[in-house]
């Protein structure tokens, strides 16, 4: 049960009356002698063939893939259904290029400025890349929300998918929260300020807000481990996090399978048939 | 014993009471039991050997008091009269740089005006430009002689008392001293509706009524 393999990979039986040989080279495409080696690209695919055999004899693999990978949609699923997708995306690109700025930008008070605008003037790529991840928060936070309400017109949150819309939820908290950590590394006038009043809009939630104002700040005004704070929740610990929910989401996804969409009705069984 | 259903009793003590497989006389754990408590204790101290040191680490600064005292001079005696504020500049937290920089309004106290019991005791008033809504920098316009916050419309009269717009509480103040002719500001501090003295709140910490209980002091001020 290995998944299918694109066509151009595929291995040709031997036409009848042709000894079967197995390395390729009698696969008799083009009624070839047996005796002819085979060509560079005979060669490349039963390579990759043989790679990817040897990776699902030892890991069994491809039930798994075929599962998750083939899985039957119902009938009208349509590009809403891609918004999911498109979400996971969006993280990955930040998770990427937030990597790659982590390894210019340095999270201390009085060099985050100058890190970050150094990333921006003078390496190379750095206005790119640092355009990438800067628009592309906004960009995951307005699909995460399309995705959200997708799952919520089409009714994709019922029995038995309740536990995948409760992760999902979480998510969003998460990329929220991916957010507001993610406004202060720049530490311009306008980062500080919105940063500042955000912790004390946490500050105003009755009996913890206090001290979940003074966990974000590590004490009780903005000092020179809150932006380490901040820069470790927001690349290590909520991505962390995630990262994790994912796996779970795409789990359940692939377990429960998706819906369709509500204006088809199982009942109506002749519009169906007429749609098809 | 365990071979005739009838003489099974599930609350028994012993596992050949209960009749498990392969248990024998005065047994009271099977070993798969014991080893299964054995292997969940064992996981549970080690994930705890790590997980409670690290998350004291994240969390210990919510427990210790985090500004130092520091005292900073803002000018000498002469700059300042008891009618009007004259703002200056004061570093919350000296180790962050620029970002700690922020101005306090400084007057000399007067008797006429400062009748409130927070006020007594301090030679000069110095009020934080710290929004009691959302922490915004207020400013004083001297010709309403009023604190007017420019988020979200908050107004505060020349005492720092809440006069319109969503704040809870009257400005902030920090105490001050004379060292050799010159004003030194230090320790900020917050004020209720009567202008009563209590340790700092953050910004949105109500200090009246019954809302004072749903936002209690914390160790780190």
């Amino acid at each position: 049960m290995t998944p299918p393999l694109p066509r151009a990979l595929r291995r040709t039986p031997p036409k009848p009356g042709e000894n079967g040989r197995r390395d390729g080279a009698g696969n008799g495409r083009n009624a070839a002698p047996v005796t002819k080696p085979a060509t560079a690209k005979e060669q490349a695919a039963e390579g990759v063939a043989s790679t990817v055999g040897w990776l699902d004899e030892r890991s069994g693999a491809s039930p798994f893939l075929r599962g998750f990978l083939y899985r039957k949609v119902p009938k009208g699923t349509n590009w809403y259904y891609t918004l999911g997708s498109a979400t996971m995306f969006a993280f990955l690109s930040q998770a990427v290029t937030g990597v790659f700025l982590a390894m210019y930008y340095e999270p201390d008070p009085t060099r985050a400025y100058e890190s970050a605008s150094r990333i921006t003037n003078e390496v190379f790529l750095g206005e790119f890349v640092r355009g990438m991840h800067k628009w592309g928060s906004s960009v995951m936070i307005i699909l995460i929300f399309l995705h959200m309400g997708r799952t919520f017109f089409f009714g994709a949150y019922k029995y038995p998918r309740e536990l995948n819309w409760i992760i999902g939820v979480v998510l969003v908290v998460l990329t929220l929260m991916m957010g507001l950590t993610g406004y202060l590394l720049p530490f311009d006038q306008r980062s500080f300020w919105a940063t500042v009043v955000a912790v004390n809009l946490n500050a105003s939630g009755p009996i913890v807000g206090p001290y979940l104002a003074d966990f974000l700040r590590v004490g009780s005004e903005f000092g020179p481990t809150t932006i380490t704070r901040f820069y470790s929740l927001h690349m290590l610990a909520i991505p962390g996090l995630i990262a994790a929910l994912i796996g779970a989401h795409l789990y359940l996804v692939a377990k429960l399978g998706t819906t369709a969409p509500p204006w088809l009705r199982a009942e109506k069984k002749d519009l169906l048939r007429e749609e098809v | 014993m365990a071979d005739s259903p009838e003489r099974i009793d599930r609350k028994s003590r012993y596992t050949q009471g209960r009749g498990v497989a392969g248990s024998f006389e005065g047994e009271t754990v099977t070993r798969r039991r014991l080893m299964e408590g054995t292997a969940l204790a064992v996981g549970g101290i080690a994930t705890m050997a790590f997980a409670l040191p690290g998350l004291g680490f994240a969390l210990g600064p919510l427990f210790e008091e985090t500004v130092p005292d520091h005292w900073q001079d803002v000018g000498a005696e002469d700059d300042f009269n008891p009618v009007s504020y004259v703002p200056k500049v004061m570093n919350i937290n000296p180790t962050i740089g620029d970002a700690g920089k922020t101005t306090v309004y400084v007057r000399r106290w007067s008797p006429k005006l400062d009748k409130a019991p927070g006020d007594s005791k301090q030679p000069y008033v110095a009020i934080s430009t710290r929004c009691a809504h959302l922490g915004c920098p207020v400013r004083y316009i001297q010709a309403s002689q009023k604190f007017v916050c420019p988020c979200h419309g908050g107004v505060y009269d020349s005492q720092g008392k809440v006069q319109g717009g969503p704040p809870v509480r009257p400005l902030d103040r920090f105490e001050t001293r004379i060292r050799d002719r010159r004003v030194e500001v230090g320790q900020r501090f917050s004020l209720n509706s009567q202008l009563e003295r209590y340790p700092p709140r953050d910004p949105s910490n109500h200090l009246d009524g019954l809302w004072k209980y749903l936002y209690p002091p914390r160790p780190t001020t």
